[in-house]
């Protein structure tokens, strides 16, 4: 598996459109940076650009990657080599170059001009967001039959993640607003890896305060060490979850 | 070499491919012909367990092709459309393919240095043509020596000589006792190579003789007009 790996990063290190992602991501967090001075709203700003950004940028570029190679990917799969074998190969190259991409360009910047536990976590999130919408990317590929459909399917997902869900969330909350809906809001949360991330990353940002009862909840919920756990492990599932349903339809799949 | 038994398979309410069953023997070069859409690449994808038959078996070497996927070695497959990533040289391609069949490090590259892509081999794939990577693929195809050669459509977008060098490697290998598979709509090319035609028609099996038989029959010499003879008046043949 480590073999194919190796050369889907030789590609995709070379990417241009991976150049550019990470361009305009270190010229953002150097110029945020260096506006705010490593200050708790820098890490704010950031961490919203994160959240729309990597998201976004991961779902559309992987899918269109993945629908580039899938010729290639056939003759791989001409080769006496298992297909889980090669979509696994192929998704780690994803995940890892598009992650390196996002530590190179925020994570360096992050960790020269404001070294502190916030800025970890916050690179923390960028690559697990990068993992999970890697593997988000892979599903939508694997299940839809040509590249236009993928694509658009990709954009209403990264769409659906990034903006839909907390659209969706404000309005239930504003329905159910004379009754106690902030268990079940975490319960909820647990389906947008996005919400998880920002959560989790806010907390250590004291900006909980910010949020209200439901802040202060959440602070009582996940500021505690098992509900870090729990965030990190939903987290966790939300990269396991999409790869081995992508992996289970793709050995059935006619190419 | 290949056994195909009642092999169908449905796209939907399209049926690609309706109850074939086929006998492919070492030492002959078949061209599996047949308009657009009448489930050529279906079938090569099959034998390659691209795609996945709902009925009927496929045998190689006697041993049914399934999960195992080790019968995949002793298949060279050149495919229709040759797509590589962008930014992978040729050298890399080939390395890649070579690392990944570990196991069988006896190369054949007559067809590398016959192309010359010796001589280009540090280009990426994203600045090639389409006919220079037709030639990366043919080149992938004969790399491991193997026993069963399938062409989709090898010689659509070379040059004469590159097309002329590639008929010469396929009638060598089958004089070598391999079996050649190959698809294609330039029946010209295939002349005097062929020895086998399967001919199919809206996923059904038309009509699989050797090119002998079908020259007797028809009086004619040439593919092309061996098919159109066959076509003008089906009943010259029993099937």
């Amino acid at each position: 598996m480590l073999t194919i790996t190796r050369y889907v990063l030789i590609d995709l290190l070379r990417n241009r459109s991976v150049a550019v992602y990470t361009l305009v991501l270190a010229l953002l967090s150097v110029s945020l940076l260096s506006l705010e001075g490593g200050s708790g709203k820098a890490l704010l700003s950031l961490l919203n650009i994160t959240l729309l950004f990597v998201p976004v940028i991961t779902t559309l570029f992987a899918t269109i990657y993945f629908f580039n190679s899938l010729e290639f990917i056939e003759l791989l799969l001409s080769q006496p080599v298992k297909r889980t074998r090669v979509l696994l190969a192929v998704y780690t190259g994803m995940a890892f170059s598009l992650s390196v991409a996002f530590v190179a360009g925020v994570g360096l910047p992050l960790l020269l001009l404001a070294p502190a536990l916030p800025s970890l976590i916050l690179i923390f999130t960028g690559v697990v967001l990068s993992c999970i919408f890697s593997a988000i990317a892979l599903l939508v590929f694997v299940l839809t039959k040509d590249k236009t459909r993928g694509i658009g399917a990709a954009i209403v997902v990264a769409l659906f993640f990034t903006l839909l869900f907390d659209g969706l969330l404000m309005m239930l909350i504003y329905a159910f607003s004379d009754y106690p809906v902030d268990k079940a809001l975490i319960a909820l949360m647990t389906f947008n890896p996005v919400d998880l991330a920002r959560v989790l990353m806010l907390l250590q940002l004291d900006a909980a305060v910010l949020m209200g009862y439901s802040g202060a909840l959440f602070k009582k919920f996940l500021g505690t060490p098992a509900g870090s756990i729990y965030a990190a492990a939903s987290l966790v599932c939300w990269v396991l979850i999409p790869l081995l349903l992508g992996v289970k339809v793709f050995r059935k799949k006619d190419l | 070499m290949i056994g195909i038994e009642k092999l169908t398979k449905t796209f939907g309410r399209f049926k690609a491919l309706d109850n074939i069953s086929l006998q492919l023997e070492k030492g002959q070069v078949v061209s599996l012909l047949g308009p657009n859409g009448s489930g050529k690449t279906t079938l090569i994808k099959s034998i390659l367990g691209l795609t996945i038959p709902e009925k009927g078996q496929i045998t190689i070497h006697g041993k049914p092709v399934g999960k195992d996927v080790r019968y995949r070695a002793g298949i060279g497959y050149m495919p229709q459309i040759g797509r590589y990533p962008d930014n992978m040289s040729i050298e890399q391609v080939i390395h890649m393919i070579k690392d990944v069949r570990k196991e069988q490090a006896d190369y054949d590259d007559t067809l590398y240095t016959g192309f010359g892509l010796h001589a280009i081999r540090h280009k990426k794939m994203r600045t090639l043509s389409g006919g220079t990577r037709q030639k990366v693929s043919a080149c992938l195809a004969f790399l491991f020596k193997p026993d069963i050669y399938i062409l989709d459509e090898p010689t659509a977008g070379l040059d004469p000589v590159s097309s002329e060098l590639l008929k010469e490697k396929m009638a060598a290998e089958s004089a070598r006792g391999k079996l050649v598979l190959i698809t294609s709509h330039v029946l010209s090319d295939l002349d005097g190579l062929t020895s086998h035609v399967i001919y199919l028609q809206d996923g059904r099996l038309v009509f699989h003789e050797s090119v002998e038989y079908l020259e007797t029959v028809t009086g004619e010499n040439k593919l092309n007009k061996i098919i159109a003879a066959i076509m003008q008046a089906p009943k010259l043949l029993p099937c």
